[in-house]
């Protein structure tokens, strides 16, 4: 399947992402084996699991920062990993990443940072940019912090600076790196607003890596479950569909917060 | 727990301290653990304070010589009980002691009773008894050393293979940028210019000015013993014009900007600041190395040519004070005898040194590991690589000139 990278919005039949058969590997060291999913448009999807299951790792897979031991990751039907670096650029313009600790370039005031993938990709004159920097930093409640640089704000602010960087050209998949981390808990359900309000109004895919449950059942349409143990996914579904019909003791003790039989 | 109960209500009539852990008499009673012969059991009787800034009974010995004292052919000992009813106050030394009796029996196949045990102990003696987290995929064991020699020859390998593709890289993106097919962020160059030139010549004349002493030593010294004291301006201006000015500069900076590169990149890299280009589709060699290695590619040469200078200044200085010879003689002699090319040399090697360092320090930071340690190590390495590089093309570039007659 072919597609130029503007094309996506007629590509109702491939859905944004689709795994088959993933392994992830760390040199010689398998973190996690045969991962099969797909993330159906508009959802907010969630890969949950412990610490080290590798849900970070399944991330970084998905966007391109680390080559996959086996298996394919389709992007709209394009396979990411297989792409030549035009196509990847297309891959990688469609989509916007909100990393762990934000991320947002040390060097450069909030509204160059948002500014900038705008001035990467798009034709935009400075004035046209600055409407778009200000309405994006605006969204996330960040209204009047143009001219701050990252150090000089918390940890809450700059992730939802980072949202406003990622959702900068309107992606239309948003990677979000546990967005809970870090945070205190009314800063945490303030981004976790702020993302269903994405989806909501732009109708952005989201895949949010998280192990905050009160976050997960909240914001989650389906969740992927990546158990340590078994080195694979176990479950995939409705968060609180999975705690109430719970395929496996690892997803029940999970879901439910308990350490009940763990040896 | 009766004596302990006791003794709490003590503490509680002096000081009002409703737990009592702490020791009231000036001379508490020291920690002590008996061993008492029971039919086929021991049991370890416990009393007096037990307090972890004062030493405490071991387990093991304490059983060892109650069992060896023991040879009265009596019955085997299987069990081991502990009876805490004279306990007083205690802290973690007991439990220290008494999981080494767990442990103990275990490993000699005897058994632990907690029956006399304290609730509140035996808890806290059931958390350190589960069983530690299952480590996935232990540790290869290490390997022989001709295996080690293979696998670090393989590591330098494969570095050496990163660093060319890393230089390739950089230097088509260059020439990329030369026919206008990069963006490149040019506020960043300007700062990197601005860093280092303005910012450097403090320690650049320095250094500077003391090798340009140090050689007109040099001179003074040797040359007078053959009586040709006057030919030291002629080592002066050869020495910084084609050697000292661009190696110490190099030197210098690779110390002082390689090193911050390779800092400022490697910190990027930990708080995923490099990612987040890359997820952007936006090259960190654009973005960051370009600008860089482009900054000391120009301030490089304009420094050494400072440098020239004020080096030769402290070797006229030098002669002056210390040879029967007059400025103009100095500057007379020196330039009779450098000529362009020798400058033009010493310029050739800063813009050589200028890349290397640049090179060196992004490589390095981008290469940075995740911990914390990763960006010191990585700006060490910008250093160490920087020098040994400056140091292995100033050679070769010798032996060229030498061999082109320049």
């Amino acid at each position: 399947m072919t597609q130029t990278p503007f094309a996506a919005g007629g590509a109702e039949a491939a859905p944004p992402v689709e795994v088959r058969h993933l392994t992830m590997q760390y040199g010689p060291l398998v973190v996690m084996r045969d991962l099969n999913f797909t993330v159906n448009r508009g959802e907010v999807f969630v890969i949950m699991g412990g610490s080290g299951s590798g849900k970070s790792t399944l991330l970084k897979h998905l966007i391109g920062l680390q080559a996959s031991a086996e298996g394919t990751i389709l992007m709209d039907g394009e396979d990411f990993g297989a792409a030549d670096a035009e196509a990847r650029k297309g891959v990688l313009r469609r989509m916007g990443v909100t990393y762990q600790g934000g991320a947002l370039w040390s060097g450069l005031t909030l509204a160059e940072n948002v500014a900038l993938p705008l001035t990467e990709f798009t034709a935009l004159g400075a004035g046209a940019i600055d409407d778009v920097v200000q309405f994006k930093l605006a969204l996330v409640g960040l209204r009047g912090f143009e001219d701050f640089y990252p150090a000089a704000i918390s940890g809450g602010m700059r992730k939802r600076a980072a949202l406003a960087r990622a959702i900068a050209l309107d992606p239309e998949v948003l990677f979000f790196d546990e967005p809970s981390s870090g945070l205190d808990p009314v800063s945490a359900s303030r981004l976790d607003d702020l993302i269903l309000a994405v989806k909501a109004s732009l109708g952005t895919t989201i895949v949010v890596v998280s192990h905050d449950l009160a976050s997960i059942y909240r914001i989650a349409d389906r969740a992927l479950f990546l158990d340590i143990e078994q080195k694979t996914m176990t479950a995939l579904g409705n968060p609180a569909e999975l705690r109430d019909h719970p395929p496996n003791d690892a997803v029940h003790r999970f879901l439910t917060r308990s350490s009940e039989g763990v040896t | 727990m009766r004596g302990r109960d006791g003794r709490e209500a003590k503490t509680e009539g002096r000081f009002g301290c409703v737990q009592g852990t702490v020791s009231v008499t000036a001379e508490a009673a020291a920690a002590l653990a008996e061993i008492r012969r029971e039919d086929d059991s021991l049991v370890a009787v416990l009393s007096g304070e037990w307090n972890l800034e004062r030493p405490a009974p071991r387990f093991a010995p304490l059983v060892e010589s109650a069992l060896s004292a023991d040879r009265s052919g009596a019955r085997k000992v299987r069990v081991v009980n502990v009876d805490a009813s004279a306990l007083g106050t205690w802290d973690s030394s007991l439990l220290i002691f008494l999981q080494q009796g767990q442990e103990y029996c275990k490993a000699h196949q005897l058994e632990f009773g907690t029956e006399g045990v304290p609730d509140r102990i035996a808890s806290l003696l059931a958390l350190a008894r589960v069983a530690p987290e299952r480590v996935v995929d232990r540790e290869e064991p290490r390997p022989s050393a001709v295996a080690r020699f293979g696998l670090a020859g393989l590591a330098a390998w494969d570095a050496s293979q990163v660093a060319v593709t890393f230089t390739g890289e950089v230097i088509q993106r260059g020439a990329q940028l030369l026919r206008g097919r990069v963006r490149m962020r040019w506020r960043e160059f300007w700062v990197v210019v601005q860093s280092n030139s303005a910012g450097a010549l403090p320690i650049v004349t320095l250094i500077a000015l003391l090798i340009g002493v140090i050689i007109a030593f040099l001179g003074v010294v040797v040359l007078r013993r053959f009586g040709a004291g006057y030919y030291v301006s002629y080592l002066v201006g050869y020495g910084m014009l084609r050697e000292m000015g661009a190696l110490m500069t190099g030197i210098i900076m690779a110390g002082r900007t390689g090193a911050g590169f390779a800092a400022e990149l490697g910190s990027m890299k930990i708080t995923e600041e490099i990612d987040a280009l890359s997820t952007l589709g936006i090259s960190p060699i654009d973005h960051l190395v370009l600008p860089r290695v482009l900054g000391l590619f120009v301030t490089m040469p304009l420094l050494v040519v400072y440098a020239d200078l004020v080096g030769i200044a402290g070797g006229l200085g030098v002669s002056v004070a210390m040879l029967d010879l007059s400025s103009t003689q100095f500057v007379n002699g020196m330039l009779t005898a450098v000529e362009l090319s020798d400058t033009l040399l010493g310029v050739f090697k800063a813009t050589i040194y200028g890349v290397i360092i640049g090179m060196a320090g992004c490589m390095k930071g981008l290469q940075t590991g995740t911990d914390a340690g990763a960006v010191g190590r990585s700006a060490t390495s910008a250093v160490v690589i920087g020098i040994t590089l400056i140091i292995t093309a100033n050679a070769v570039i010798d032996w060229l000139a030498a061999l082109l007659q320049i």
